[in-house]
């Protein structure tokens, strides 16, 4: 089947297809915890487990949807949507395959970038909102993260911008033909990956939900279908960021011929996503501080140091 | 374009009203941050996508967030939310509004007669750059020397 980029059939095939892999990660995630820990995961409902998300649905969209009297209605109703709609806009600009995706947009990167410190304020006024000390602490948290690693998330970027010469995320992929920019940018890389992580605030930087010392931070007063957008959202976070990493710096669909674009992208993209749930599975959550200290003190000079080696070389080799 | 202009535009007046009127502030600044948004679909239609988007990064993204953060500090209670709410008496800005009525129906007045086509001609980021990094090099070094004052006086202050 050839697509044509922005067709309507692109675009719902592509929405359906990213909710339903980020609800699908629900159980994946439980799956490959349990494979690691040496304990089964959720394996009861259907065949390996495979229906635990829709059992987990039917409950969430049967639980009661409560709104605390204390809480201020329009905030609190309003944050969960913001979540899931920046991430589901910022798919809007990533190359799947040669003629899949929605839109090829000379600002691709910078859209990606806007939508994600737009995200922060779904965190930020949901903790707000719920009138919660805990929720507050997470919020205060969440705001000071994501504001944080936005910016080296940002820099980071550049020196892929400056190598292809384009904020352009189908030209980024085809540029990269010659070679990956893995090697070249392998420092933008692990700078993009920790903040990557941080923005869509997955364990280990889970700073502002930290179960054990704020009870669930900005979304401790959340039930029901409100709590499984925020829950859902970070799913689609992560896979946003595990394609985005695909598209900067593994060379998106390229890939031998023996296997179909879209599948190379699916592969990577998997690997991310798996690589992601491994990190969860072994290293510990870092002091509040600690995550401050080191992005503004390590990840932010070398992200500058990054930039500027990288530049050099582009002038001296042209 | 020229729909998503004026359409653009309305969302912008009317959540800047907003921003006015709301007597509770987080719903005041979450009106702001619609209207900076609306003013950056507006840059969009009129062919300046870069300056759309650095609008919805800089502004929408970082400015309106510290903002958010300022206020999650200072926990503005119930009290705040009486305080504003008599403030706004209409006594107070019916004169006012009226006044500022009539020099706007002046201006619609006026404009009516001029007519400026707008034909959306795109700047890219490349030309942006161009232009930022030729003819106005110094302009962005005198900013980025202001920003430098500022960090390190902050800085200087948070250190005491």
């Amino acid at each position: 089947m050839t697509w044509e980029v922005g067709s309507y059939l692109n675009i719902g095939v592509i929405l359906g297809l990213v909710i339903f892999i980020a609800a699908m990660l629900i159980w994946v995630e439980r799956r490959l915890l349990g494979l690691w820990q040496e304990r089964l995961g959720p394996n009861r409902v259907g065949w390996f487990g495979l229906l635990q998300v829709a059992a987990d649905m039917i409950k969430i969209f049967t639980k009661e949807d409560w709104i605390p009297p204390f809480a201020d209605r329009m905030s609190f109703v309003l944050a969960p949507a913001i979540i899931m709609v920046v991430i589901l806009t910022s798919f809007a600009v990533i190359p799947f395959a040669p003629g899949v995706g929605v839109v090829d947009s000379n600002i691709g990167i910078l859209f990606v970038l806007a939508m994600a410190s737009l995200g922060a304020y779904s965190v930020m006024l949901g903790g707000l909102s719920s009138d919660n000390k805990y929720a507050l602490l997470g919020a205060l948290r969440a705001a000071a993260q994501m504001v944080s690693y936005e910016v080296f998330m940002g820099i980071s970027l550049l020196g892929v911008v400056a190598l292809s010469g384009s904020f352009n995320l189908r030209e980024i992929v085809i540029a990269q033909s010659d070679g990956w920019y893995i090697f070249p940018q392998f420092i933008g890389f692990v700078i993009f990956l920790i903040a990557g992580i941080a923005e869509s605030h997955r364990l280990p930087f889970d700073i502002p939900e930290a179960e054990q010392e704020i009870c669930s931070g900005y979304h401790t007063e959340y039930s029901g279908m409100k709590f499984g957008m925020f829950f859902v959202g970070e799913y689609l976070g992560l896979v946003l960021i595990a394609s985005l990493l695909t598209v900067l710096f593994f060379g998106g669909w390229l890939g031998p011929a023996f296997l179909p674009p879209i599948f190379w992208f699916a592969i990577k993209a998997f690997g991310f996503i798996a690589f992601f749930i491994l990190l969860r599975a072994a290293i510990p959550r870092p002091r509040y501080d600690q995550l401050m200290t080191y992005g503004w003190l390590f990840l932010l000079p070398l992200s500058l140091l990054n930039l500027l080696v990288t530049g050099a070389i582009i002038l001296v080799t042209q | 374009m020229m729909i998503l202009f004026y359409i653009a535009a309305t969302v912008a007046v009317v959540s800047t009203v907003g921003v006015i009127v709301q007597s509770n502030i987080v719903h005041a600044l979450i009106y702001l941050i619609l209207s900076l948004l609306a003013v950056a679909v507006v840059f969009f239609s009129l062919g300046a996508p870069f300056v759309a988007v650095l609008e919805a990064i800089v502004y929408a993204g970082a400015i309106m967030v510290l903002f958010l953060f300022v206020i999650m500090m200072l926990n503005m209670g119930q009290h705040t939310l009486d305080q504003e709410k008599t403030w706004m008496a209409a006594k107070d800005w019916a004169l006012p509004a009226g006044l500022a009525a009539i020099l706007l129906a002046q201006l619609l007045y006026v404009l009516r007669e001029y007519r400026v086509d707008i034909v959306p001609n795109e700047v890219g980021v490349l030309e942006v750059s161009a232009l930022l990094f030729g003819p106005y090099v110094l302009a962005v070094e005198l900013a980025s020397i202001l920003l430098l004052a500022g960090l390190v006086s902050a800085y200087h202050l948070a250190k005491k």
